[in-house]
């Protein structure tokens, strides 16, 4: 952001005093209300127990069945996530449709009941999905999967809505005058326009639900974050530690990779 | 001789696509190339419409109507509404306190040592190690450190308040560094050259460009810390997510019917909040 363009309006005095009062206020009415407990990190023993829980994560657990079984996991983590924004594409896509102006006499009665619909999915995060998805799915990788869909969809449905609103009108408007239908000019004069965007944006929510699906399992939808809450749960902390390796590896090597195609792509 | 602009004439077979042979292979390919995945997420949707899992999930929606609005619930409500509100805003101040050394530590701007040509290696082992803490602290999800902490300080806010003060500090501490070193060097670099101290430069020549987007970058994540700590009590973090996972167990759709608007609009009315703040500052 350049300069000249931040200190044209700076804001009142008077007014920042009272928002940062007002921030004050909050953060202390916070700390204030939340029953925290930080005595418990200051006591020895407690210091002398953490040590302890931390030292029962060494060394981690490396026999080859288990390894198998981590990297399975990973690889349904991976799977979860690719399928979950695939799907997600394809829904957002359906729903973007409606959910956009596509020309300037459309009616577009659908266009608010969508969009409501839209920032509902997307408003709910992928792991209370998971939790709900679980009664009607079971446990396993596949409410998991649709956790992600349901959220990305939401997500994805109106980035897509906003580029079709945003691409050139004259190629749609060159086939609609001559008659063409709404689907094929769609298909013929929007969506090549608007088809880098939703790739780009499908990649960079791909990357998101990496992220997203390795923490997904720890309410029982599947792939690393199943195996780390069973782990834990047991109290078996050399395989936790395994299970939690792989999982900062994944979203590590995920976040070299998008930095790596960044550099490559924005040259 | 009349002359007449060709209408065009209708052909007797449809339009084809000249690409569509390549259109079609591609879908194809794609196709052979999800199959794996359907088989290692157990994609079966048919497990949906099977008669006991209709069953349950008729059961559990058609209870979302009413939602659940008697006093005391509502009241309950209000009060885990708030907590996880506060536990959003004290681990984003937590956050703050780690990030805010992290990153002026790793500012390669700041250096002194680095205006006469390269930076010495000490103070680049620093700046390093602190770039590599931040990133460290941010790579493990603030899920993973809240399941960590509920085990060692128990059930409660205090582990929400740590892991989202863990994992956001290293995010701000690797964006504030970031949003830094994005400004004009200028200023920095010659209060620095006339013998200004480091604390000074940044006061005086880095901070003032780059505030605005500091604070907005802030208050941003301060929302997305407010979604994160209903997302958190579902590993017994408290708050409103603790009670949606209770509720859930318990298929008391009701309840979660209530739950749900009230994040909804919760998200929505930190959405504005954030916006409304950021323009003001802006």
């Amino acid at each position: 952001m350049s300069s000249t363009l931040l200190h044209e309006t700076p804001p009142s005095r008077g007014k920042v005093w009272l928002l940062l009062a007002c921030l004050l206020a909050l953060i202390v009415a916070s700390f204030w209300s939340l029953d925290l407990r930080w005595a418990e990190f200051a006591a020895p023993d407690a210091r002398a127990a953490m040590v302890k829980f931390g030292a029962s994560f060494f060394p981690p657990e490396t026999s080859a069945p288990f390894l198998r079984k981590t990297g399975q996991a990973l690889l349904e983590t991976l799977a979860m996530s690719a399928l979950g924004t695939l799907l997600a594409a394809f829904a957002g896509l359906l729903l973007a449709l409606p959910a956009s102006t596509a020309h300037a006499d459309d009616p577009a009665r659908w266009r608010p009941p969508v969009r409501l619909l839209l920032n509902a999915l997307r408003s709910v995060p992928e792991l209370v999905w998971a939790a709900l998805l679980l009664i009607s799915a079971g446990l396993g990788p596949f409410p998991g999967t649709l956790a992600l869909a349901l959220h990305t969809t939401g997500v994805l449905g109106r980035l897509f809505a906003e580029s079709i609103e945003n691409a050139a009108p004259g190629p749609a408007f060159a086939l609609r005058v001559r008659g063409v239908g709404a689907g094929a000019t769609f298909l013929y004069a929007t969506l090549p326009q608007v088809w880098p965007q939703i790739i780009s944006y499908s990649l960079y929510r791909w990357e998101n639900n990496i992220r997203a699906a390795a923490v997904l399992g720890v309410v029982g939808a599947g792939g690393l974050g199943q195996m780390l809450s069973y782990h834990l749960g047991l109290f078996q902390m050399r395989e936790t530690s395994t299970v939690l390796i792989g999982m900062v590896g994944l979203v590590a090597a995920v976040d070299a990779l998008s930095y790596l195609a960044r550099r490559l792509l924005g040259r | 001789m009349a002359f007449s602009v060709a209408a065009p004439t209708p052909t007797a077979e449809p339009l084809r696509d000249p690409a569509r042979a390549a259109r079609w292979a591609t879908v194809m390919l794609v196709a052979v190339l999800l199959w794996p995945l359907l088989v290692w997420t157990e994609f079966e949707p048919w497990q949906l419409f099977d008669a006991r899992s209709l069953k349950s999930t008729a059961r559990f929606l058609v209870a979302f109507v009413p939602p659940r609005h008697d006093g005391e619930f509502l009241r309950l409500m209000l009060a885990e509404t708030w907590r996880t509100v506060a536990i959003a805003t004290a681990g984003l101040t937590l956050a703050f306190l780690i990030a805010m050394p992290l990153a002026l530590v790793s500012t390669a701007r700041l250096s002194v040592s680095s205006l006469g040509g390269r930076m010495a290696a000490a103070p680049f082992v620093l700046r390093q190690a602190a770039r590599w803490a931040a990133i460290v602290l941010r790579s493990i999800p603030e899920l993973v450190w809240a399941l960590v902490f509920v085990r060692v300080v128990g059930l409660g806010p205090t582990a929400g308040v740590i892991a989202i003060g863990i994992a956001y500090g290293g995010m701000l501490g690797k964006v504030y560094a970031e949003i830094l070193e994005s400004g004009d060097a200028g200023t920095t670099q010659a209060l620095l050259r006339n013998g200004a101290g480091r604390l000074q430069a940044f006061l005086y020549g880095t901070l003032p460009q780059c505030s605005t987007e500091l604070v907005s970058y802030t208050v941003y994540r301060w929302e997305c810390a407010i979604r994160s700590s209903v997302v958190l009590g579902f590993v017994g973090a408290g708050g409103l997510g603790q009670q949606l996972d209770n509720a859930a167990r318990m298929f008391a759709g009701g309840e979660v019917a209530t739950i749900l608007l009230i994040f909804v609009a919760l998200v929505a009315a930190a959405d504005r909040l954030s916006l409304w703040l950021r323009e003001q500052l802006g």
